[in-house]
């Protein structure tokens, strides 16, 4: 890790990208975007229109859905999320909340055990620290601790991890500490398509599902499918996605981070240095092993990329679990944790840049990865 | 009659004491000494209202008012510690079998409770919590109607029991067995029967409060004419859940009674350490919430007050806060020796002087409901009922090894049939490290 950290600072020097991230990292990523991936029926959509299909869809479907949240009604949701759904559903079905999370978690899920499936928004989940308790004591364990009487189908989202210029307390990534708790289902969207047949699979699902969004994603387009664009499109929960195929290396990543995945796997096959598979997680919990079980006994190299902290994360658990698995023996060169540095995130400018993975830094790693061989 | 209640409750919510260094002036002559009074300036409806919208009932005023308190909120009672009616007016319109039966429970729970906490002084159960000195309670369930939700604490037993919980049920629980609603995942006492629309018990404090007006607010919706009855204790009130519940109970006119039993004790932190103030009612007047005071230990005060409460829940749409005050005469639970913070004078006081299962056998008795004889025969009959039920559960087979599995999720997700055929490897290549003689067959 130590290592990783010190090139990240050495190779982070504020560029063009990320100045303009910066002063506005919804249009950098959007470029960033369109400039990469184009739609084959020429459909795109972006993140925040696509979870507010994917809640328009489920709410019209079954009017046992209703969203609640602070400021998702009048307001439209702090990130406007949930444009429009007060209009279109009146305010039994999108309720505004009194600023208390650990209140409306707690009403959303005695609702749901009383057979309603909420979808409870928190403004970001650094909020939800102060409901956690009805997250993972109540809504997880209840249908475990009730001999399987009482179910509890709720839909917990919100934005997760860094979001730009906005200090410690509202930049982190929950997803190893959810994802680490069983009863609950945990998924990360990336894109679009991600977005919106994960969130669409989590209000279905009969068990409590945590929906971790990305502030800084909401505003990037990204391309549709025909399927993507149905009323019955569900992205099956558990399962990841091979955004890119490639043979010499594999790269595990979920949420903001796939997409620098991509990027860097993108420069170096032109580069001609490597053909890079880059597996996209959607799910924390169930975590589909064996896909990247599959992929490293393929390209016999590994790297984790994740905006969270590395002590105890989601690169973590991957290392552990390829180790005890047959995948171990295929590896030709040891597996490679790329994370946000462990700190808590900074505000200033240059140095929340250096406190995050991106592309270069991926890049440098499989780089680095590619040079070095088990035993050699 | 909730209306007169009410009114009084809100009648009294007025300064009883202003800093005397600023001498406050207002309306409520009653509230105020002589010399205050004459200070007061014009009534209320000579001065102008204000317009700010975070609170559009109050007057502007030329006096700083700095309050502490308001007037204490009374105690309703209907019949005195030996039972007797105080007013004709609050004569229970009730059948002979239907107080009969609420007197059977608190002496069935009361029986259930020694014999269990017994149990747990033998080692033969981990964990135990009585209801001693609080079984008035019962009351409450009985005001309700059966298909009304109910979310406990831990210390209401008595309400499950009420509604048909049998004593094998009970005794299944604490002993984890086969038999057992909750597959044998959690501690005693922690009850919960889907059939008789009792919420499973969640330990940590004041979780079920939030929870309670989220069921109501699904009522609400469905249109049902039911109502959420949520229990807890005066220490859970410190907990932020609770404010935030009634908070959010009270915006979004959830049909949720909220009933504290202020029972003096949160293990061995005395109520008047754990708050400050005119006790847990106080709160939900500022909640903008019907309250209720009610003696806790009055079977019939609490039938009325929850009667009442349950309809404004019900018609209104609108929740309510009972603080039935009482005793704890038995300790917190198992895990806890009283003694060590309260003399046993005190508690053998109370259980002589403020006895609810005492005043309602003499309330019985009075009626010609009830006599020694029955009493005796009662209690005889209980107490083989209860040991048989208690032998039975002990013997018992343990939940087959599949059950540590179910449940987790509707279905098991692969990790969970990996860990799971992991185990069943090891149980059967070890045997003499894993005797299962005493687990219950896989279904």
């Amino acid at each position: 890790m130590s290592n990783i950290l010190k090139k990240a600072a050495v190779v982070s020097i504020p560029t063009v990208r990320q100045a303009l991230l910066r002063s506005n990292p919804l249009l950098a990523n959007a470029l960033l975007a369109k400039r990469s991936y184009n739609s084959k029926n020429g459909v795109e959509m972006t993140v925040r229109e696509a979870l507010n299909s994917a809640l328009e869809e489920e709410m019209r479907a079954d009017d046992k859905v209703y969203l609640m949240g602070e400021e998702v009604g009048l307001y439209n949701g702090a990130y406007k999320v949930s444009k429009g759904l007060l209009d279109k559903f009146g305010p039994s079905r999108v309720i505004d909340t009194p600023i208390t999370e650990s209140g409306f978690t707690g009403l959303a899920v005695g609702s749901a055990f009383a057979g309603l499936k909420p979808v409870c928004e928190f403004m970001t989940w650094n909020f939800a620290m102060q409901a956690i308790d009805q997250i993972v004591n109540s809504a997880a364990k209840t249908h475990y601790m009730s001999g399987g009487n009482v179910n509890c189908p709720i839909t917990f989202r919100g934005p997760n991890g860094a979001a730009a210029g906005v200090g410690a307390q509202h930049s982190q990534c929950f997803a190893a500490w959810y994802g680490s708790v069983p009863g609950l289902k945990v998924v990360s969207p990336w894109n679009s398509e991600d977005a919106k047949g994960l969130l669409k699979a989590a209000i279905r699902d009969p068990n409590p599902v945590v929906v971790l969004e990305n502030e800084l994603m909401y505003g990037v387009s990204f391309p549709m499918s025909e399927a993507a664009l149905s009323n019955d499109f569900v992205i099956e929960i558990g399962k990841a996605k091979v955004e890119r195929e490639g043979t010499d290396i594999t790269i595990v990543s979920h949420s903001r981070a796939v997409g620098f995945a991509m990027a860097a796997a993108e420069l170096l096959e032109k580069e001609g240095v490597a053909k890079v598979e880059v597996i996209n997680l959607r799910s924390i919990r169930p975590l589909d092993i064996d896909t990247i079980i599959k992929s490293v006994k393929k390209t016999n190299r590994l790297i984790t990329v994740e905006g969270g902290w590395p002590q105890h994360g989601v690169g973590s658990e991957i290392c552990a679990q390829i180790m005890e698995s047959e995948a171990f023996d295929y590896l030709d060169a040891p597996v490679v944790r790329v994370t946000g540095a462990d700190v808590p995130t900074p505000y200033a400018q240059n140095l929340e840049t250096l406190a995050f993975p991106d592309t270069e830094v991926i890049a440098r790693v499989i780089k680095r990865t590619l040079a070095k061989k088990i035993g050699a | 009659m909730y209306a007169r209640i009410t009114a009084r409750a809100l009648a009294r919510a007025v300064p009883s004491k202003a800093v005397k260094a600023t001498p406050a002036l207002t309306t409520s002559a009653k509230a105020f000494s002589t010399s205050m009074l004459s200070m007061n300036t014009a009534p209320k409806k000579d001065r102008v209202k204000v317009n700010f919208p975070g609170a559009l009932d109050s007057h502007f005023s030329q006096v700083l008012e700095i309050r502490e308190k308001m007037e204490p909120i009374d105690t309703f009672r209907v019949m005195d510690t030996d039972g007797k009616l105080l007013d004709s007016s609050l004569e229970p319109d009730v059948t002979e079998d239907f107080a009969v039966k609420i007197y059977k429970d608190m002496l069935t729970l009361n029986a259930m409770d020694l014999i269990l906490y017994e149990a747990q002084r033998q080692g033969r159960i981990s964990f135990y919590m009585t209801n001693a000195g609080e079984e008035a309670y019962i009351g409450s369930a009985a005001a309700l109607d059966p298909e009304d939700e109910i979310f406990g604490q831990y210390r209401e037993a008595g309400t499950l029991l009420y509604r048909g919980f049998t004593l094998d049920q009970f005794m299944n629980q604490c002993y984890s067995n086969e038999l057992d609603l909750g597959k044998g995942r959690q501690m005693p006492v922690h009850f919960g029967s889907k059939a008789l629309h009792f919420q499973t018990i969640s330990s940590p404090l004041a979780t079920q409060l939030p929870q309670a007006a989220g069921a109501a607010y699904a009522i609400k919706r469905s249109g049902r004419k039911n109502c959420v009855m949520c229990y807890f204790g005066e220490g859970a009130a410190s907990e932020g859940d609770f404010h935030a519940a009634l908070n959010i109970a009270s915006t979004t006119s959830a049909p949720v009674i909220f009933f504290c039993r202020n029972n003096g004790f949160a293990i061995s932190t005395p109520a008047n350490e754990q708050y400050k103030g005119d006790g847990i009612a106080s709160r939900g007047v500022g909640y903008g919430m019907h309250t209720i005071r009610v003696d806790g230990n009055d079977v019939w005060a609490v039938y009325k007050a929850t009667q009442e409460a349950r309809k404004i829940a019900v018609e209104l749409n609108r929740p309510v806060l009972i603080e039935a005050m009482t005793y704890r005469v038995g300790h917190h639970s198992t895990s806890d020796d009283s003694s060590a913070y309260r003399s046993k004078k005190e508690v053998e006081d109370w259980k002589r002087n403020d006895n609810p299962i005492v005043r309602m056998r003499k309330w019985l008795e009075n009626k010609g409901w009830w006599d020694e004889a029955k009493e005796t025969s009662h209690k005889s009959q209980q107490r083989t009922a209860v040991l048989k039920s208690f032998a039975a559960a002990e013997k018992r087979k343990k939940p087959a090894v599949s059950e540590m599995f179910n449940d987790v999720y509707d279905k098991l997700t692969p990790n969970l049939i990996e860990q799971k055929r992991e185990l069943e490897e090891l149980i059967k290549k070890y045997p003499e490290h894993y005797d299962t003689s005493n687990y219950a067959k896989e279904k």
